[in-house]
């Protein structure tokens, strides 16, 4: 499902990452771990499509990146990635229901109520679609935003830094729930983290039969 | 249509920033509905009252007082001249026609103008009803006139001397309304017009001591003006010359008078243009400065746009239709304002039964109005845009 080749990345005026190869089947879990400025948000943004590699290859859902012009990653992205960010991001100005909506355009996807309530409703969130982010829990909007990240059901599930900010039992189930979700879409999920407790929370709610690799960068400057 | 509905939703998370913008932006293009309307309402007037009329003849005086009191009616004649002087004219070989107007009443405001059939053949004028006068005493009434006096055929009044409200009525003197004009859209509408001989007999019962005292008088009477209309275009070059060193009269071309008219209102407008141009330019910066701390704001929400799968041009297109509700908003109550100004002005001046100036009228200068508030609106979202163009994901990922 994700496979990467001698991948590298120089910041313009910057370090240059250097990214050990991985192969993460499809519907299993890449634990991608290391301290702040190792290089994870970059792995992210690479497998994303969000940036090109200097160096190496990287296939997503079979998918060669380095054969999508801008456009056509914009389009690839839309529908094979979801992303959960550390920091939420739901607007303010929306509703809940118009967070999903907004999701939908950005995609460049018509509105589809039906959809957009089925998400809501395997994350338990769907009472809420009214109301405005600012009127909900921590945890309602991690919901919320998990939804959001499913919606077009990606293939791929990008989750950043998903237990910052959360008390260990809220990092417990942020994982499970994670996990639960990424196992009922079928998708591969990848977890970004310097959080330790992340490793803990998937040994108890961590089910076999998704297989879990893991990807451990450390902060090194070639 | 969704861009335009989430741009929408985001425009208002900032209630008072957007009102205020709008209100910004809007009083500049309320100005300049303003200007535009008063331009277009005096052009239409002037070109309404003084079509035909080559040159108005009256008492020595100032030229623009003679044609604002003559033609228009909206300031009070220089004085009056001979009628002998006046029929004078009517030999001249370069004159077609001359309509003589005399001045000097008025019926609860609205003038008693003292002339010939020729004044209401002039601007295509017809009767709605009743007939013409044919005699001293009887008058027909503008269509406006007759209307806000709610007069009707038969009617008899009483006119008061001077040409505005609050004079001594002339008592004994009895108007009779024997006819009802049409609508002209004239300067017509809002007179009352009678023979000239009414006006001579007004004054002479109301002065005369005795039957000699009436005779002397009639042997000096006097019109307030006339106005001339030329047989060729020729006699531009002469006749006004010839008036002026020839006889005790001046005359003056409508068409130079009102140029000189507003060539001195063009200065009060150039100020209020350019007060309105720095509302606007200040309304640009606001708006700038406000789109621009949105993308800062929301550098994090545009950049998930992005991940989400969102293209740049999709993500500033945002931006813009943030500045595009902005300015529709601000054309439409700048629009509103600017006509409520205008008729402000008409109702304050009472020039809205004059020179017919006030609010509610839609010119298609106007549709600069809406144009401009796009332009300065998006213009000033360009930069904005811009960056809402270039937000990096990455920093997002990376937490700055």
């Amino acid at each position: 499902m994700i496979q990467t080749s001698q991948l590298s990345y120089q910041y313009p005026q910057g370090p240059l990452l250097r990214f050990p190869d991985v192969d993460v089947p499809q519907g299993a879990v890449l634990l991608l771990s290391g301290p702040s400025g190792c290089g994870k948000s970059t792995w992210l943004a690479l497998v994303a499509a969000l940036v090109a590699p200097t160096a190496g290859q990287i296939t997503v859902a079979g998918q060669a990146l380095d054969a999508l012009n801008s456009v056509a990653a914009d389009a690839w992205r839309a529908r094979a990635i979801g992303f959960l960010p550390q920091k939420l991001h739901l607007s303010a100005a929306l509703s809940v229901y118009q967070n999903l909506a907004m999701a939908q355009w950005a995609a460049g996807q018509p509105e589809d109520a039906s959809r957009i309530h089925a998400a809501l409703q395997a994350l338990g969130v769907d009472d809420l679609a009214p109301r405005k982010p600012g009127q909900l829990s921590g945890g309602q909007a991690q919901r919320v935003a998990l939804a959001r990240a499913v919606l077009l059901q990606p293939r791929v599930i990008l989750a950043d830094e998903p237990t910052a900010s959360l008390d260990d039992e809220a990092a417990a189930d942020a994982v499970g729930l994670l996990l639960a979700t990424a196992k009922a879409q079928g998708a591969t999920l990848v977890i970004a983290t310097h959080d330790a407790r992340v490793a803990v929370a998937i040994s108890p709610a961590f089910d076999s039969q998704m297989g879990l690799k893991t990807l451990h960068l450390v902060r090194k400057q070639l | 249509m969704k861009t335009l509905f989430f741009a929408w939703r985001y425009l208002w998370s900032r209630p008072l920033g957007a009102a205020l913008n709008v209100l910004l932006l809007s009083l500049g293009l309320a100005s300049i509905t303003f200007l535009l309307l008063v331009a277009h309402q005096l052009s239409r007037a002037f070109d309404r009252d003084l079509a035909g009329i080559d040159v108005v003849v009256g008492a020595k005086g100032s030229p623009m007082q003679l044609i604002l009191s003559g033609v228009l009616h909206i300031d009070v004649p220089p004085g009056n001249v001979p009628l002998q002087a006046v029929r004078a004219l009517e030999g001249h070989p370069m004159v077609a026609r001359v309509i003589p107007i005399s001045l000097g009443d008025n019926f609860r405001g609205y003038r008693i103008v003292g002339t010939s059939h020729d004044y209401i053949t002039h601007y295509a004028a017809t009767v709605a009803q009743g007939r013409l006068w044919d005699a001293p005493m009887q008058v027909v009434l503008g269509s406006t006139t007759a209307a806000k006096l709610g007069a009707a055929l038969g009617n008899t009044f009483v006119g008061t001397h001077g040409l505005g409200a609050g004079g001594h009525a002339h008592g004994d003197s009895t108007y009779t309304v024997v006819g009802i004009l049409a609508p002209s859209g004239s300067v017509l509408d809002r007179l009352i017009l009678t023979d000239t001989a009414s006006v001579w007999k007004v004054h002479e019962d109301f002065t005369a001591l005795d039957d000699d005292d009436r005779k002397a008088m009639e042997e000096e009477r006097e019109v307030t003006m006339a106005l001339v209309q030329y047989k060729t275009p020729m006699a531009a070059l002469s006749f006004p010359r010839y008036v002026n060193t020839s006889t005790e009269m001046q005359a003056a071309a409508p068409a130079l008078e009102i140029s000189r008219l507003l060539h001195m209102l063009g200065l009060g407008t150039d100020v209020l243009r350019a007060f309105a141009g720095v509302l606007l330019l200040t309304a640009a910066l606001s708006v700038f400065i406000a789109l621009w701390s949105a993308v800062r704001e929301r550098r994090g929400d545009l950049a998930l746009l992005r991940m989400l799968g969102a293209p740049p041009a999709k993500v500033a297109a945002l931006l813009l239709s943030e500045a595009l509700w902005l300015g529709l908003l601000a054309a439409a109550l700048g629009l509103l304002l600017g006509q409520g100004f205008a008729a402000a002005l008409g109702w304050f001046l009472k020039l809205d039964t004059t020179l017919l100036l006030g609010g509610m009228v839609w010119p298609v200068e106007l549709a600069v109005v809406p144009a401009l508030a796009l332009g300065v609106s998006l213009g000033a979202a360009l930069l904005p845009a811009l960056g809402a163009y270039r937000v990096s994901v990455l920093e997002l990922l990376q937490g700055r």
